[in-house]
């Protein structure tokens, strides 16, 4: 155990070594790395943000209003409200007579005149309640709704929810194709320099072998390789959307204090972090890993 | 501790290096292998590290049959041969302590241990004060004793070289053989392939003549 643990160690020790001693090649790996990342990376942090603008914003108010049929009467009224407290979905149902509505649109200014013009009250009575079901179960909840008996139209904020989370779900799915298209260039990348590190250690590799080097021994170096290369991308990656985002937040500081918003870009959480740069270390990796399956064997001692 | 039997070695296209060898090598003996270029010498030493396997026949090494070995034990067959080659396979991008220290680098040794033997070996070869020069700055002596160094660090029981003093003047050449003769009095199995009749002749070993892929009789 100590052994493995030692070779693992020294292997770790020259591979860092080597990818020091070439700095502007690292450099230029890890940044093309680094780059293919941060653009997937980027659009998720956007649509994560976005996202939780738009949680924000159902789970806040979404205003829901159940407009009542003209013969509706007092015994139905309470059977209705007595029936809305029961459906799950529906939060503090609040009963508006045609009256009361009336009387609330002859408050507002522009809408007196007209009001005043009118010789009976064209209004329904009304149910209006705020719902906090999720997207999904909205279009369920507007059914039910609409089933209750003296119900004549179900108003449902939530065309516009679903609006939201279908942009949303468009955007996902963007930047899953885009992360799947980049992480095979990131394997292609890392495949080529793990390459190239065979090609220029080919007289070590065959003389480790003739010298009596088991096939795991001459593999690791190049699979740190990968792994570390990979790692450092990952980083790199981080950096770079970190910034933007720094810069971005300056500007929409600026537009968000137009509509009295404080809202501005997150960064994200440590096990983003921490599951972005094991994701980027694996991909790494894993391009090692063709790489040496593909060219070690090649290398025989004649 | 080596032993041919009716080992038969031939390439694709045809060519036999070597037929109908039959022979043993016991252990802390030293055999020359003798012959014109092209006679079989080097295939006979590459099938004992299993670089070559036999055609049909049998290779034993140490009581394992070369020719039916697993391909990840071949690793732990090398370990016990120090190996010399013609082409010597030093390092270049390495220091002259780096190359002795390489097969060392995977049989486990804390750095301190494998440093201390690497230094006892080049300084068995005379090579203790160049162990930060780079071996392209040795001269063609120094380089074979360098492979020596770097054949015996593990402290191998066999120890095969091929053409060793083919590149050498007659003092270096004298000073690599007595090399090997004092890790043979030590008890190290020594095969040394060689088309130098006049060494052999002076040492006066027990000598296995190759003629054609055969032993002369």
């Amino acid at each position: 155990m100590s052994t493995w643990l030692r070779q693992h160690w020294q292997t770790l020790s020259l591979t860092l070594k080597r990818l020091a001693r070439n700095p502007l090649a690292t450099l230029l790996n890890v940044t093309v790395i680094g780059v293919a990342l941060a653009l997937p990376l980027g659009g998720y942090m956007l649509l994560q943000n976005l996202g939780s603008v738009a949680h924000q914003v159902t789970t806040g108010n979404p205003q829901a209003s159940l407009f009542l049929a003209r013969d509706a009467n007092k015994d139905d009224i309470s059977a209705l409200e007595a029936r809305l407290k029961q459906i799950p979905g529906v939060r503090a149902p609040r009963f508006i007579s045609r009256d009361e509505a009336l009387e609330g649109l002859r408050q507002s200014e522009n809408l007196s005149d007209v009001i005043a013009a009118l010789r009976t009250n064209p209004l329904p009575d009304a149910f209006v309640f705020e719902t906090d079901a999720g997207a999904a179960e909205v279009e369920r909840l507007e059914a039910q709704l609409r089933s209750l008996p003296k119900v004549a139209h179900v108003q449902l904020d939530s065309t516009w929810v679903k609006r939201l989370e279908s942009l949303l779900a468009l955007g996902r799915m963007t930047v899953l194709i885009l992360a799947t298209l980049l992480a095979c260039g990131l394997v292609a990348v890392t495949f080529n320099t793990i390459r190239l590190q065979i090609v220029t250690q080919k007289d070590e590799i065959e003389v480790s072998k003739l010298i009596g080097a088991t096939d795991s021994f001459i593999r690791r170096p190049f699979f740190h390789l990968g792994l570390i290369q990979g790692g450092l991308g990952g980083v790199a990656a981080l950096a770079i959307v970190y910034l933007c985002m720094q810069v971005l937040n300056h500007s929409i500081r600026q537009l968000a204090q137009l509509y009295g918003s404080d809202f501005k870009l997150n960064f994200f959480g440590l096990p983003d972090c921490l599951a972005l740069l094991a994701f980027a270390a694996v991909l790494g990796w894993l391009g090692a890993y063709m790489s040496v399956s593909r060219h070690l064997s090649g290398i025989e001692p004649r | 501790m080596i032993s041919f039997n009716q080992v038969r070695k031939s390439y694709r296209g045809g060519h036999e290096a070597l037929c109908e060898l039959s022979f043993t090598v016991e252990p802390g003996e030293m055999v020359f292998i003798t012959g014109r270029s092209g006679a079989g010498k080097s295939t006979l030493l590459k099938l004992i590290p299993a670089i070559e396997r036999p055609t049909s026949g049998t290779v034993l090494v140490n009581g394992q049959n070369i020719g039916s070995m697993r391909r990840a034990a071949i690793p732990y067959l090398r370990r016990n041969l120090g190996l010399i080659f013609q082409d010597q396979k030093l390092l270049y991008d390495r220091s002259v302590f780096d190359n002795v220290m390489l097969p060392l680098a995977f049989t486990g040794h804390a750095h301190k241990d494998a440093a201390r033997r690497a230094r006892a070996a080049l300084d068995k070869v005379g090579l203790l004060a160049r162990e930060k020069a780079n071996p392209i700055t040795l001269s063609g002596g120094e380089q074979q004793r360098l492979c020596i160094a770097r054949a015996v660090v593990n402290r191998p029981g066999i120890l095969l070289a091929d053409e060793p003093t083919a590149s050498l003047d007659t003092t270096s050449a004298a000073e690599v053989v007595e090399m090997f003769r004092s890790f043979n009095q030590v008890g190290v199995t020594v095969l040394i392939a060689t088309h130098d009749e006049a060494l052999v002749q002076r040492l006066n070993p027990r000598v296995l003549a190759l003629s054609q892929g055969r032993l002369e009789p």
